[in-house]
């Protein structure tokens, strides 16, 4: 049986998974937003603040996703088997590209504009919300679309876990020694990436102010 | 002669005690209400500096900056900034922002009434000589050179702040447009009667629209003229600056 043959026979089961997947990285993409960009946006003036949230995001990145999944099932509260594990460890992942983007994206204004803020006698808060932000929000938005397409890639390795979604094709493939069920997880998912990518390319570039 | 509206006291400044010379120093001078006065030096003279003493952008070393006979330490710096149009070089409009959104942005963050902003927007766009209606909804990227100066001077000019601030204002603009916008600011400048501190490396520019100069070398005035007595100096700095513009006239040196 071949991929297609397989996807078409079970697609109940695929789109089910499909969504599944999809709930899993949307809810932790929100809450990798909801944190990522405000402190990106407290860093902008705290350099050793900046210094040490930027290494523990990068830090979470460097631990390979099957090992970090395993390292929070022991934990209380945030750890155990299922989805709210999973959202944890995507959130770690997520972190660090929205949270360097939005500081790039922040200090990265050019500075005539910032001086004629202040000389204009806009306040820090005004500046930033007025002038920072809306001018750094296509980059915070390229943050968010790498992010995104990590997400979706990494939230496969989720079904070792009891997370569901489309990664437990990948793992019910591989146990099988079944390309067609692989394919069937691995082919959903690479569409949801470039799906995410293209779209968020495109607000982005909406944003983009020249 | 009544209280200058800007006044520097024997003013230093320096960006460390440690390094090499000062910026400014000593310097004194009094603006008087409605005076243009034309900051004239060549790179690195100080004279954007002096500048921004007066809108506290710098914060003087030693000596004082008074503006309204307040001591510019004792200025809110908002309050301070809101009170003095700013115009820099590059003009520096919000690239994400309209044209009636950049000139109405003081007024607005004032909490003027919406119909107040709304005439100020027709008078001082009118003023610098654009349609209030063409150019509302514009923005910068969509405009010349010479439109983005306009509605820059516009921009400052936003909340009717008595003192304006400018930092090689026309700087940027080919020969032609500038001395189209220079005459526009004098006509403009005679009727709204401000008092206006800008700075300048072009001579012409200053015999043009100063009330009075302000030659500056080294972070020290060496100079302090009308046009009309300007062109008859004997300093050498004065000299070379005619002389480079060919304006030369009884020389005395």
């Amino acid at each position: 049986m071949n991929a297609w043959q397989f996807i078409t026979s079970h697609r109940v089961e695929v789109l089910a998974a499909t969504r599944e997947h999809l709930i899993l990285v949307l809810i932790s993409m929100a809450i990798a937003a909801a944190i990522g960009v405000p402190l990106g946006m407290t860093i902008v003036g705290r350099p050793r603040l900046r210094a040490a949230a930027l290494a523990i995001a990068s830090v979470f990145q460097t631990i390979p996703s099957l090992a970090l999944f395993g390292f929070l099932i022991p934990l209380p509260f945030v750890g155990g088997i299922g989805a709210h594990t999973a959202i944890v460890a995507l959130v770690l992942y997520a972190l660090l590209p929205i949270l360097r983007n939005t500081y790039v994206g922040l200090t990265s204004v050019d500075p005539a504009i910032l001086e004629a803020a202040e000389g204009m006698g806009m306040t820090e808060q005004q500046i930033l919300f007025r002038v920072r932000l809306p001018l750094a929000s296509s980059v915070i938005m390229a943050g968010i679309r790498t992010a995104a397409v990590i997400t979706i890639g990494v939230a496969t390795i989720a079904a070792a876990i009891g997370a569901g979604g489309l990664g437990t094709f990948i793992f019910r493939g591989v146990a099988m020694v079944s390309d067609a069920v692989i394919l069937a997880g691995a082919i959903p998912a690479a569409i949801l990436a470039l799906l995410a990518d293209f779209l968020l390319g495109l607000l982005e570039r909406r944003l983009r102010v020249t | 002669m009544s209280n200058p509206i800007i006044e520097f006291r024997q003013v230093e400044y320096q960006i460390s005690t440690i390094s090499s010379a000062p910026i400014l120093s000593g310097v004194s001078l009094q603006v008087h209400r409605g005076e243009t006065i034309a900051l004239l030096g060549r790179s690195g003279s100080g004279k954007t500096t002096l500048l921004k003493l007066i809108n506290g952008l710098r914060r003087v070393s030693s000596g004082a900056v008074l503006v309204q006979q307040r001591d510019v330490r004792d200025w809110n710096a908002i309050r301070l900034r809101r009170g003095i149009g700013y115009v820099i070089q590059e003009v520096g409009l919000f690239p994400h922002l309209t044209v009636r959104e950049n000139v109405c942005l003081v007024p607005q963050l004032e909490n003027w009434p919406p119909d107040r902003i709304s005439s100020r927007y027709v008078e001082v766009l009118q003023s610098v000589g654009l349609s209030p209606s063409v150019y509302s909804l514009r923005y910068p990227r969509e405009l010349s050179g010479g439109q983005r100066q306009r509605v820059g001077v516009a921009r400052a000019l936003g909340a009717d702040p008595e003192i304006l601030l400018m930092d090689e204002p026309f700087g940027a603009l080919d020969p032609v447009t500038r001395a189209e916008i220079q005459r526009e600011f004098l006509a403009l400048n005679r009727k709204m009667s401000k008092t206006v501190v800008f700075v300048t490396h072009d001579v012409r520019e200053a015999l043009l629209l100063g009330t009075r100069i302000v030659l500056l070398d080294s972070g020290r005035v060496i100079a302090e003229a009308t046009p009309h007595e300007f062109v008859r100096l004997a300093h050498p700095i004065a000299r070379d600056f005619l002389a480079a513009a060919e304006l030369a006239t009884g020389a005395q040196a």
